[in-house]
């Protein structure tokens, strides 16, 4: 059963649309994130979810109850902010503290829960500590921990890594996942970022247009993407521009060459996208679709070598692996490059 | 290794000479003038060593001007910042239309800097005992300002006619502050379970209290020094320290120069008193600050 349901969900500011029919149901301890490019609703969301933003219509519940009406400080939720928002004038452990006291826990139990926080945070001799004696990566851990001290229902986090370096944003999404799992809490993360929604999450929405466009695990969302807009937005995509010659049996044609792939198609012209990775070097007669064309990038990232190659005018990227003893192809030399059919992406929508 | 010159190290900076006139212009009218009011509290007309002038402040009538100077620049700095402080917190965070915003700015800063023989006419011209606003309300509504204990000549009556400037004052200055406020830490809080109030008492003042202490120390030192104002609505009877030193240096015959620099002498003293303590108080509420 839903722990967190949203239902027809709507915000309009004036005359703009920017959230739409959004539905979702989180069930309890699951990670979801809302991942989506700027101005795609994705943080009027959560804000509604918070109670920062009345819904136009729609109905929010936690655990069974209509949160709609409540005040944001009668939702019992945390929230982590992009910028932070430790109050300057508190020490960590009076952050920590701050919304047990403003529930009148006693002061023992405070500072118990706080030692236990800033435990659980890896800080525990930062609590008399101000914020700007610390570094961002520790202030964002201190939110996390004021957030979670009050033991909300549902934790929402609005971009909470981004203004973080990239060293740091890795290792604190490891740990707020881990966090998040020891305590079993309901988590709503919102981002723009694939990497961090495909790593962290449980399920990822993919929001375009105030839209949910796809709400699926993320091994799904990456593979099998639902429209065009998420095939486009997660992950480098290869598209390519084929006409279907039959579509029963799959068979289409690629710059004038003939390629059977073994599945049904929509008849007419198709765009077909192919991830950099579903791409092999070399041709393979048990791949149904063996490419040839003109190496006319080399780009060497380490570990991985990623080749432009124009295929009659489609210009597709395959990542390879940077193997010592196979060196990359040479500029404008023609190579072969190889896929299987299941790996293959109608964009439909 | 190369070793690098004395001279080089202290090779002149031409862009020291963009301060020169700000330079000048504190030493000859701060630092010169506040040396010669200190010394000369504290020397005869001859030019001889004496405590007499700081005795001399000890009369019932000039402990009683600066009784009143305090009370005066109390009342006014805390009305001031209430006032002030609210109205610029409406606009900023009330939620006010924003077109209000622009005219009360500007409004302010012209209000602030309006004062002496210009704004002691405007009040006499409205809320004097013949003003405009003091007739209609007689004549309108039979309201008689001054049978219900109003005068404006009168040390409640200087309170409104400062305020007249105080409050523009304290608007130009808390409006950035309460501008700094973020609106994360509002919903932080609020998330957090806090009631607005709480986020005021337990955040929001306790951020603003080192601007909310220096504006009430600049407001209170505005008050305290200001004298065009009460002189030209009230003339000399008003007992504040400033007319009474006005008084002393103006150079007629029951003047006593001598005694006007131990009342001088005494202002800074007070006002060094109110700033030391605003000092203190704020370095204490900005251990947070960077």
């Amino acid at each position: 059963m839903a722990f967190l349901e949203i239902e027809h969900l709507e915000k309009s500011f004036g005359t703009n649309r920017v959230v739409k029919d959004f539905n979702l149901s989180v069930a309890k301890g699951e990670f979801i994130s809302l991942l989506g490019p700027s101005g795609c609703g994705k943080t009027t969301v959560l804000r509604m979810v918070a109670g920062f933003e009345s819904p136009s219509t729609g109905a929010i519940r936690i655990d069974g109850k209509d949160v709609v009406k409540l005040r944001p400080n009668q939702r019992n939720i945390g929230m982590v902010f992009q910028a932070y928002a430790l109050f300057p004038n508190l020490t960590v452990a009076q952050n920590v503290a701050f919304g047990l006291k403003v529930a009148g826990v006693g002061r023992a139990e405070r500072e118990a829960r706080v030692v236990e926080m800033l435990r659980l945070i890896g800080l525990p001799d930062k609590g008399p500590s101000y914020p700007f004696q610390l570094s961002g990566g520790q202030q964002q851990r201190v939110a996390l921990a004021r957030a979670l001290a009050v033991r909300p229902q549902v934790l929402l986090l609005d971009e909470p890594l981004s203004a973080l370096d990239a060293k740091i944003r890795v290792s604190l999404r490891a740990e707020i996942r881990q966090i998040q799992r020891e305590l079993g809490i309901t988590t709503i993360f919102v981002t723009h970022d694939q990497e961090e929604a495909l790593s962290m999450s449980d399920r990822v929405v993919v929001m375009n247009g105030g839209v949910a466009e796809q709400v699926a695990e993320p091994f799904e969302i990456y593979n099998r993407p639902a429209t065009r807009f998420v095939a486009n937005f997660v992950g480098q995509l290869n598209r390519i521009e084929a006409r279907v010659i039959a579509p029963t049996t799959g068979e289409i044609e690629i710059g004038g060459t003939r390629h059977m792939l073994g599945r049904s198609l929509p008849s007419g012209d198709v765009a077909l996208a192919l991830r950099p990775e579903a791409l092999h070097m070399g041709a393979d007669p048990a791949r149904e679709l063996n490419l040839t064309g003109q190496v006319t990038e080399v780009d060497f990232l380490g570990s991985v070598i990623r080749l432009r190659v124009d295929v009659a005018g489609n210009r597709l990227s395959a990542d390879v692996f940077n193997r010592p003893d196979a060196p990359p192809p040479a500029l404008n030399s023609t190579v072969t490059l190889s896929a299987s059919a299941s790996d293959l992406i109608i964009l439909t929508a | 290794m190369p070793i690098r010159s004395a001279t080089s190290r202290f090779r002149f900076n031409p862009h020291w000479l963009g301060l020169l006139p700000f330079a000048l212009f504190t030493v000859l009218f701060l630092v010169l003038p506040t040396m010669k009011i200190v010394v000369g509290a504290f020397q005869t007309p001859e030019g001889s060593f004496t405590l007499n002038n700081i005795r001399g402040l000890n009369t019932p009538s000039i402990l009683s001007s600066y009784w009143v100077s305090i009370q005066l620049s109390l009342v006014t700095a805390t009305l001031g910042c209430l006032v002030g402080f609210m109205m610029a917190a409406a606009v900023i965070l009330g939620g006010l239309p924003r077109w209000v915003r622009s005219p009360l700015m500007t409004f302010s800063g012209v209000a602030s800097n309006f004062a002496g023989v210009p704004l002691a006419f405007a009040f006499l011209a409205t809320l004097g005992p013949v003003g405009l606003v003091t007739l209609w309300l007689r004549q309108e509504f039979g309201i008689n300002l001054r049978a219900m204990g109003f005068n404006l000549l009168s040390f409640w009556g200087l309170v409104i006619v400062y305020l007249f400037f105080q409050i523009p004052l304290m608007i130009l200055i808390i409006a950035p502050a309460i501008e700094g406020l973020k609106r994360e830490w509002r919903e932080a809080a609020a998330i957090l379970g806090a009631t607005g109030a709480q986020y005021w008492r337990m955040v929001a003042l306790p951020i603003l209290f080192p601007s909310l202490l220096g504006t009430f120390a600049l407001l209170f030192a505005n008050s305290f020094g200001a004298i065009a104002t009460a002189f030209a609505l009230t003339g000399p009877q008003l007992n504040i320290v400033p007319i009474k030193l006005f008084a002393q240096i103006r150079g007629d015959v029951l003047g006593d120069p001598h005694l006007g620099y131990a009342l001088a002498f005494g202002m800074i003293v007070i006002t060094g008193i109110a700033n030391g303590l605003y000092i203190w108080l704020r370095v204490r509420s900005e251990r947070w600050l960077k």
